[in-house]
């Protein structure tokens, strides 16, 4: 077998569920961190992003609808199948970060772990953050958490798969749709993931994936009147203060992350208060 | 037979208001510089003159609220810091009659909602977070519970005392210290307050306000020893300051415009509904965020529904704010009377038919009658922008879908209203409607334990309750 040329993935961007090529027609060069040449993944375009949040935007209604149990199991049967696929995932780390094989399947293990946990909130939520408020006079008053649109991320550079995890899952859990721009540099595992979730039960649309340049992309997403909330913990931090001045033009909720707990799913959640009187 | 209502005028003699007012900071009044006056607007008999905040007092209010908060409210148990709460809340019950009259006095809103509705609440607010103080851990929901430290609070003219509480309460509670600004036309009852804050010993410099108009809230904004903002207002400020404070490292709540459908199905118990409409856009004279200030009527009732509400509107009593029988008293300003005109004029315009209650006002003041427009579209500015005046539009519609879809379909998301007798109708409309309070028949009621706030442009965070709590942490949603 020593002989036999090996074939080669063409890495393409994820949008409703299909992998089409950049429009733009743009790529950008991958080589290991020995220097060796990858891939030639898609370099997305403004076009792309728009693309993606037509996409996100037909889809999220009908995720929202479905309930907080199936969700939950949807986003379950992501993290079954990335445990299956631990080696192909830990490969790509360690060709195109560099990092130890032990450190890259630690990622791995963290990431399906972390799917997993985030799978778990989706029934609770409403147990965590809804209420049954005690009001003054005859009325029944309660607050419940909503989906609040479709939010846009951008991951960081690294960890390249756990922190495309992190960016994606507490978005969609709560009934977001979402469009993440993944690591520049190693944006392998993002499009390995997207191959994940196209086999998966997550309907198209509901996870959109690009690759390509903060610089090029972030400006968009925060000025793009259709997308209601930003997740900046990937961006480098010297452009925090244009993306956030930018996405006042809709009044963007944009947050950026240091951890992964419940808060950062509640971000992207809206909560809605109903009151109705009590009386015969 | 004629059964007019005899005047029932509530007496002033219990304020006494001081010619001239300067700034609460560290604990203290101190003088202003410059003062401006501060009107009645149903008499525009000048009350006081206010002193107007420059960069100077600025500083020096962020100061004291810095000190207190490093030297003495971070380092207190939320125990003892819930206790100043309560106090408050005690001593607001005990002036709430004074409280009551010198807000009336200044706003102009009918001295029965001040009575019954504002002060009552406020004091509630206070009451509410108290006991949230040594709980935080609860409120934070296994996030943070550090507050943010010095809040920047700026605050509207129409409810002023109430959106004081909703500030100042809860900041308080959290931990932080504030400086607060009363709005330019409606300082008085936060100047009052400042007099509560030494009554009950709070520390100095725990509270300050800082009086002055727009120059003053930029300034606070602005300031670079604040951490956090909180502002209630309109929609176009709210993105001036969210563009300001957007690279820094300060949080912000806002709470801020809507235009609220009130949607009123054919199923609906139809007296109720009228009343929930009336009171949905004539509380306050109209001067409310969340007030239900487009009127979606099911094609099937459209006719009655209007007949029925001209009737009852034209027994809505206009005038004087301190006689007890006034519903609806003078328009907060002259600014916001022109505003109101001007609006009004454009729905004219652009071809809504006007028919106005019959009302005589009294000879001085700003007043504006109770006013719907029918024959209105979605396209029409009178049924998109926010008028904050006692003016209805009226749209129709023929399926439920299609009610949603036209209550949907504007920037703003704050408030909504359903009225239907049939439960899962209220629950399917209550969850397509994309607002942050529905009221389902009923409409524009508050309550601190009440979450209150906005989806879209209406704003960041939630006001009451836990949710509104948890805004004053760091922890929850990572600002």
């Amino acid at each position: 077998m020593s002989n036999r040329i090996y074939v080669k993935k063409t890495y393409k961007l994820f949008i409703n569920g299909s992998f089409p090529r950049s429009e733009s027609g743009r790529t950008y060069e991958i080589k290991s961190a020995k220097g060796v040449f990858i891939a030639n993944p898609s370099l997305a375009s403004r076009k792309d992003l728009r693309d993606a949040v037509t996409a996100a935007h037909a889809a999220q209604a009908g995720w929202n609808k479905v309930s907080a149990y199936n969700k939950g199991q949807i986003l379950y049967r992501v993290a079954e199948m990335l445990e299956g696929r631990r080696a192909q995932f830990v490969d790509e780390i360690v060709s195109v970060t560099g990092l130890t094989k032990i450190k890259a399947e630690k990622e791995v293990t963290d990431s399906v772990d972390r799917l997993v946990w985030y799978a778990g909130w989706s029934d609770k939520l409403s147990s965590l953050s809804g209420a049954l408020n005690p009001v003054t006079g005859p009325y029944y008053n309660f607050t419940v958490p909503e989906s609040m649109g479709v939010i846009a991320a951008i991951a960081p550079e690294s960890p390249s798969l756990l922190g495309l995890i992190d960016a994606v899952a507490p978005i969609i859990v709560g009934g977001n749709t979402v469009v993440v721009l993944a690591s520049t540099k190693a944006p392998l595992s993002a499009m390995s993931f997207a191959e994940i979730l196209a086999t998966s039960d997550v309907p198209a649309g509901v996870i959109n994936i690009l690759t390509g340049k903060q610089d090029e992309i972030a400006p968009w997403m925060a000025s793009h009147m259709d997308i209601d909330g930003l997740d900046i913990s990937g961006l480098a931090t010297t452009s925090h203060s244009a993306v956030r001045i930018a996405g006042t033009e809709n009044l963007k909720r944009i947050y950026s992350f240091k951890s992964a707990d419940p808060g950062r799913i509640l971000a992207f959640l809206e909560n809605k208060t109903v009151w109705h009187p009590i009386g015969l | 037979m004629s059964f007019d209502y005899a005047p029932a005028p509530e007496s002033r003699a219990i304020v006494k208001i001081k010619a001239k007012y300067g700034h609460f900071i560290g604990g203290k009044f101190v003088s202003g510089s410059k003062h401006f006056p501060t009107i009645n607007p149903a008499t525009e008999e000048v009350l006081s003159q206010i002193a107007l905040a420059g960069k100077a007092d600025i500083d020096a209010a962020v100061k004291a609220a810095r000190k207190a908060y490093t030297q003495i409210w971070s380092k207190m148990s939320g125990k003892e810091r819930g206790k100043y709460l309560f106090r408050i809340a005690r001593i607001m019950q005990e002036r709430s009659r004074e409280f009551a009259v010198l807000e009336t006095l200044d706003n102009g809103k009918p001295i029965r909602e001040s009575r019954d509705v504002d002060v009552p609440l406020a004091a509630a607010h206070f009451f509410y977070h108290a006991g949230w103080a040594d709980k935080l851990e609860f409120a934070a929901l296994g996030t943070s519970t550090k507050p943010h430290g010095v809040a920047g609070q700026i605050i509207p003219w129409n409810f002023p005392l109430l959106m004081l509480a909703w500030k100042i309460a809860p900041a308080l509670a959290a931990g932080n210290t504030v400086v607060l600004k009363p709005a330019e036309s409606t300082p008085l009852s936060a100047l009052l307050f400042a007099e509560i804050c030494q009554q009950a010993e709070l520390p100095a410099g725990v509270v300050n306000i800082v009086t002055g108009d727009g120059s003053t809230g930029a300034l606070i904004v602005n300031h670079p020893g604040i951490d956090k903002i909180a502002f209630t207002g309109s929609t176009e400020v709210g993105k001036i300051i969210a563009r300001a404070v957007a690279p820094t490292h300060k949080s912000l709540t806002l709470e801020l415009g809507g235009k609220a459908a009130n949607i009123i199905f054919e199923d609906a118990a139809i007296d109720e509904a009228i009343e929930g409409i009336v009171n949905g856009v004539f509380f306050n004279q109209g001067h409310v965020c969340c007030a239900g200030s487009r009127l979606l009527l099911q094609e099937s009732i459209a006719d009655e529904v209007l007949e029925k509400l001209k009737i009852r509107m034209a027994k809505i009593r206009v005038g004087d704010p301190m006689d007890k029988n006034t519903d609806l008293g003078a328009i907060n300003s002259k600014e916001q009377l022109l505003k109101i005109q001007d609006l009004s004029a454009i729905g004219d315009a652009e071809g809504g038919q006007r028919w106005s209650a019959p009302c005589e006002f009294p000879k001085k003041g700003f007043w504006f009658a109770p006013t719907v427009f029918t024959g209105v579209t979605q396209a029409h500015r009178i049924a998109r922008e926010e008028i904050f005046g006692p003016v209805l539009s009226i749209l129709t519609f023929r399926t439920p879908q299609e009610a949603i879809d036209k209550a949907n379909n504007t920037p703003f998301g704050l408030s909504a209203g359903v009225w239907s007798e049939k439960g899962s109708r209220i629950l399917w409309a209550s969850q397509q409607l994309r607002a942050g309070v529905v009221w389902a028949n009923t409409f524009n009621k508050f309550d601190p334990a009440s979450p209150f706030g906005g989806y879209k442009e209406s704003g960041w965070g939630r006001e009451g309750g836990r949710h509104g709590l948890s805004t004053y942490l760091k922890g929850v949603g990572h600002e």
